[in-house]
């Protein structure tokens, strides 16, 4: 099996079925008596709802039901909660507006559901919503994430009239005042990190169905973490016991943190259904995503680095206002305040002191994507590493160089929450020059000014931390016929599980893949669960997928060792077989299983069967960490940019699968690039979102990504038994500094001193313009 | 999508006889324009009349002086055709630059020409080679036909069945697309034939439209060096969060460099 096992290119077994539309999506769920639901949104960015009439749409033909705000509120239907509490400056709990399943009283941003309309088909649904009266009385609108919290600016809500919902500090100020005191050289970086939509390919979309005999609800959603959106649905929506939930998610196609929790709709079809009778589907369309999906990042960062003359870093500060939207969502804390050790990066910085404001505007709310605050942090200190280099005249890299924490310092208790277990640093930067040939840059920028180009050289060395805390389930239960199903509590949204468990299952148990099935997303089925994000599953999954495993031959040992009749200590377990210690004498895991089931031939005291689970809680994080570098071509009388160049050298522990590891870094940078060169969720001064849809918000395409030359410097974690650090958003937390590195350095050579993404063409092109325009005066 | 009645033609007569018949009647040709604002309440036509039967319509026919395409050629045709490439490479190249893949198998000529969308391909190649548009009705210049923003010389139920283009001496098309819709933030497409200079503009305006100081300043030296000082008006210019009116105007002096130079 060691073919099919960890550590191999094993293609994706669920491929097959996906990329020949086989999957079984959320749409694709068929139920008796299956009926529509359309949310009516608001077109105002702030209003107050003076009426919301129901009364024509009601009457529409097929409607079944129009549900409100104040339907809600009567149904005594909860609201949201985040996943974590924050205070504000003076210790009183954050301010948390209501952040109801339908808005009542006023709307806070362009596209707050205001109206359920369920009809028997979609087109009738949609007939009837456009039917429903609503008086809106609009009220000023608070944009722009860096005058949030300035005096002026119009309160979002009465209960936090300078829009602050809570303000988070970490690290050591007073010893960081003391180091920029003492610090020959300060350098200052003021950064605005644009906004993006986390665009899946497939929209969100959910089906409730009530069941009156039993009481319970069953929920199919696209989401990424099932049990935790069970826990929503029962205890901050519907308000029953968790038992009378069950959510399905069935295959996901692309989550990147936006299918978190936290979304209505969720509750809104369950409710729906008990009111109908029926099961209620609503599937957003890719309009509406752009409206109802989490958006993310959206900061505005000052960073200050002090060094000592010789380059080496004293301390580090940072400010950030973070931008939460209308309300808290359920994810909305996390991104800005529980990935920050990323910011003291891979570098010895003996003091740190950073303060994040978070604050309210009249925007859809922002939430977890891919990264969610790791590459955020990693681009506040690499640029102004970048910054520090370029004031003090010395080459970036060797300014890296200097200030890496060295293998031999392994465990490294950084000046800022992160305690790395492992990896080696200089050995990963003197990797990514070479593979780059950072020395032949020079000659690759002269080639491309002799074709009117200006090139530039960008680099990032990015760390994180992945698998932190939570636990998450496994579970190995063998049938009669010795065929094995595997349940694990991450469920995929196209990561791979299927192909990584059963690669579990080759190396752990030996078994044949044909015979091995996942399962995955149902409530029901999986008996806990925590769920994928955070670049956690291999991990921390795999390590609990271990456990069972190591259990299962446990039990089978004693099995085998009655029917071999030798002792358990004679056995050894090798390739899927007990074996007699020193004889070709073996019988197969399978036949063991089999016959776990003969219950009359069992020994005294064996409980028939061969089923284990187990739950895994790592003790302490992983550090998945990669040196990026990439080289940018920009056409200065158009201000198109290129990245034309880009190596990576990761430390993703140790690999389950080369292939999958190679494919989740290339869509890493994707999305990392995207947001630098193309990406970005505008609004206009109303709050009406401009970028509503793909003819206005620029994906990155095949033809915008280079050749991504991928080398590895995987040191094994010691933080779980498999090794194993975490791949998901490695890609992304390196190509957002990385990229924006590039770009900068190509604008430097152009006189550009300062520039914030994202680098569309026209912003580049006045960039050079204002810099080369500059010193006539 | 609201309802609509749905007509299949089965040939030119029969579809003009329809649109005749019927109230708020669209053709549907390639429907890479139509359909999607349908699909968001946006247009709501209560009758298509679907011509993508009707043979008649589709085909190219290239002899020394003209290219003669179909109003029901799809783009990939044009950007295949063996024939156009040799005739006018422009107008293949150009084709072979509308949306992606699955547009082009799609999109045809006559929709793109009846749509008039400010920032689409086709209209620059038609104006920029002083094609004639023929109707089921009468022949129109393009000089005549586009009229403003997704307006047109057609009439009411009057249906586009071919285009037929001069070959120029040499043409060229460059674009500099919108990054999210791979739309035109600008276009443009110059030709030379004779002494007669065509330098038009997509995406910049309401419609296409040609553009003198270039034309004047190309008649007297087809050289990118002729049109390095010309610098066009920002006034009136379309503005956006792509791109401003200002730099769509400096766009304009660029790409027709770029234009002049790899025109062939």
């Amino acid at each position: 099996m060691r073919e099919f096992g960890v550590g191999q290119s094993v293609p994706r077994y669920e491929d097959a079925r996906l990329l020949r539309g086989l999957g079984r999506y959320t749409d694709d769920i068929q139920l008796a008596g299956l009926v529509h639901a359309v949310v009516l949104r608001s077109p105002h960015a702030h209003a107050r709802l003076r009426a919301v009439d129901t009364a024509a749409a009601k009457a529409a033909p097929g409607v079944l039901a129009v549900l409100t705000g104040a339907d809600a509120d009567a149904a005594g239907m909860g609201t949201v909660q985040p996943m974590v509490p924050r205070q504000r400056r003076d210790g009183s709990p954050m301010v948390l507006p209501r952040y109801r399943v339908l808005a009542l009283g006023k709307v806070a941003r362009i596209g707050d559901p205001v109206a359920l309309i369920v009809a028997e088909t979609l087109t009738q649904a949609k007939d009837a919503a456009e039917l429903v009266a609503v008086d809106y009385e609009p009220l000023p609108v608070t944009l722009g994430t860096a005058t949030l919290t300035r005096p002026g600016s119009a309160a979002v809500w009465p209960e936090a009239p300078d829009n602050v919902s809570f303000v988070f500090a970490l690290g050591d100020r007073a010893k960081t005042d003391a180091a920029f005191a003492a610090a020959p050289h300060i350098v200052k970086v003021e950064n605005t990190i644009s906004r993006v939509a986390g665009c899946a390919l497939e929209p969100r979309g959910a089906i409730g169905s009530y069941d009156p005999v039993e009481d319970r609800y069953t929920v199919w959603a696209t989401v990424q973490q099932p049990h935790q959106s069970q826990a929503q649905l029962a205890g901050e929506f519907l308000r029953v016991p968790p038992a009378k939930v069950r959510v399905i998610a069935p295959d996901v196609g692309g989550g990147f943190g936006v299918k978190g929790t936290g979304y209505v709709e969720l509750g809104l079809v369950a409710w729906a259904s008990r009111v109908v009778g029926r099961p209620v589907k609503w599937m957003s369309e890719r309009s509406e995503a752009f409206l109802c999906d989490d958006q993310a990042r959206d900061n505005v960062t000052s960073a200050e680095l002090a060094l000592d003359r010789d380059g080496k870093f004293l301390g580090f500060r940072v400010r950030t206002i973070a931008n939460l939207g209308a309300y808290v969502g359920s994810a909305g804390p996390l991104p800005p305040t529980v990935n920050l050790g990323g910011l003291v990066g891979v570098y010895t910085i003996p003091a740190c002191d950073v303060e994040v404001t978070a604050a309210f505007s009249n925007t859809v709310p922002t939430a977890a994507y891919r990264g969610a605050g790791r590459p955020e942090a990693s681009f506040a200190i690499e640029s102004a590493i970048d910054r520090a280099a370029r004031e003090l005249g010395i080459d970036r890299a060797e300014l890296r160089r200097r200030n890496l924490i060295p293998p031999t310092a392994m465990p490294y208790k950084t000046a800022l929450t992160f305690n790395f277990d492992s990896g080696d640093f200089p050995t990963g930067l003197a990797k990514a020059l070479a593979a780059a040939d950072w020395p032949g840059f020079a000659a690759r920028r002269r080639a491309a000014a002799a074709t009117g180009k200006l090139r530039g050289i960008g680099i990032a060395y990015a760390i994180e931390q992945a698998g932190a805390g939570l636990e998450e389930t496994a579970e190995v239960r063998f049938d009669r016929s010795g065929f094995a199903t595997l349940f694990s509590g991450s469920s995929p949204h196209g990561q791979g599980h299927e192909t990584m468990y059963k690669q579990f299952a080759a190396t752990f148990l030996g078994l044949d893949p044909a015979n091995v099935r996942l399962v995955t997303g149902d409530t029901d089925q999986v008996f806990h669960g925590i769920g994928t994000f955070g670049s956690r599953s291999a991990a921390v999954g795999g390590a609990a997928m271990r456990l069972a495993a190591e259990r299962i031959v446990v039990k089978a040992r004693k099995l085998a060792a009655h029917m071999l009749e030798v002792a358990e200590t004679d056995l050894a377990f090798e390739a899927g077989s007990f074996r007699v210690a020193g004889t070709d004498r073996t019988i197969a895991l399978t036949e063991v299983a089999k016959a776990s089931y003969r219950t009359f031939t069992l020994p005294r005291g064996f409980e028939p069967g061969l089923t284990e689970r187990a739950t895994f809680v790592p003790s302490a994080p992983t550090f998945p960490n990669g040196c990026h570098v990439c080289e940018a071509e920009i056409d200065p009388e158009t201000g198109a940019t290129a990245i034309v160049r880009y190596t990576v050298v990761d430390d993703v522990g140790r690999v389950v699968n080369p292939l999958m590891v190679k494919g989740q870094l290339h869509g890493g940078i994707a999305q990392g690039l995207g947001q630098v060169l193309l990406e970005e969720v505008r609004y206009d001064a109303d709050g009406q979102l401009l970028t509503a849809s793909f003819m206005d918000y620029a994906m990155p395409r095949a033809e915008d990504i280079p050749d991504i030359a991928i080398e590895t410097n995987d040191v094994p974690s010691t933080t779980n038994p498999l090794g194993i650090k975490g791949a998901g958003e490695a890609g992304t937390v390196g190509a957002l500094p990385a990229v924006m590195s590039a770009v900068v350095d190509a604008l430097a050579s152009a006189g550009v001193r300062h520039f914030d993404m994202p680098a569309t063409p026209e912003r580049v092109w006045r960039a050079i313009r204002t810099a080369t325009a500059g010193p006539r005066a | 999508m609201y309802e609509f009645d749905y007509h299949k033609a089965k040939n030119v007569k029969d579809a003009v006889a329809i649109a005749k018949k019927q109230d708020e009647a669209k053709y549907l040709a390639g429907g890479m324009s139509l359909v999607p604002p349908m699909k968001l309440r946006l247009a709501k036509p209560g009758n298509l009349i679907d011509l993508n039967e009707v043979g008649e319509l589709a085909g190219i026919k290239v002899d020394g002086k003209t290219v003669a395409v179909g109003a029901m050629t799809r783009h990939e045709s044009v950007a295949e055709s063996k024939d156009v490439k040799k005739a006018i490479p422009a107008l293949a190249k150009l084709a072979g630059g509308i949306g992606d893949p699955q547009v082009r198998h799609r999109g045809t000529i006559g929709g793109s020409l009846a749509n008039s969308d400010p920032a689409a391909c086709y209209p620059t190649a038609v104006l920029g080679l002083g094609a004639t548009i023929e109707t089921d009705q009468r022949k129109i210049a393009a000089d005549d036909f586009f009229t403003g923003l997704f307006e047109t010389a057609l009439k009411e139920g009057e249906l586009i069945t071919k285009v037929v283009f001069p070959v120029p001496d040499k043409a060229c098309y460059i674009k500099f697309p919108n990054p999210a819709s791979r739309f035109s933030i600008v276009g443009v497409f110059v030709s030379k034939k004779g002494n007669e200079v065509r330098c038009v503009v997509t995406g910049a305006g309401p419609c296409v439209f040609r553009v003198k100081g270039i034309e004047d300043a190309l008649k007297k030296d087809f050289s990118p060096k002729a049109i390095e000082n010309y610098k066009h008006p920002a006034s009136g210019l379309n503005s956006d969060i792509h791109g401003s009116a200002e730099y769509r105007a400096h766009l304009i002096t660029v790409l027709a460099k770029r234009a002049v130079a790899g025109a062939e």
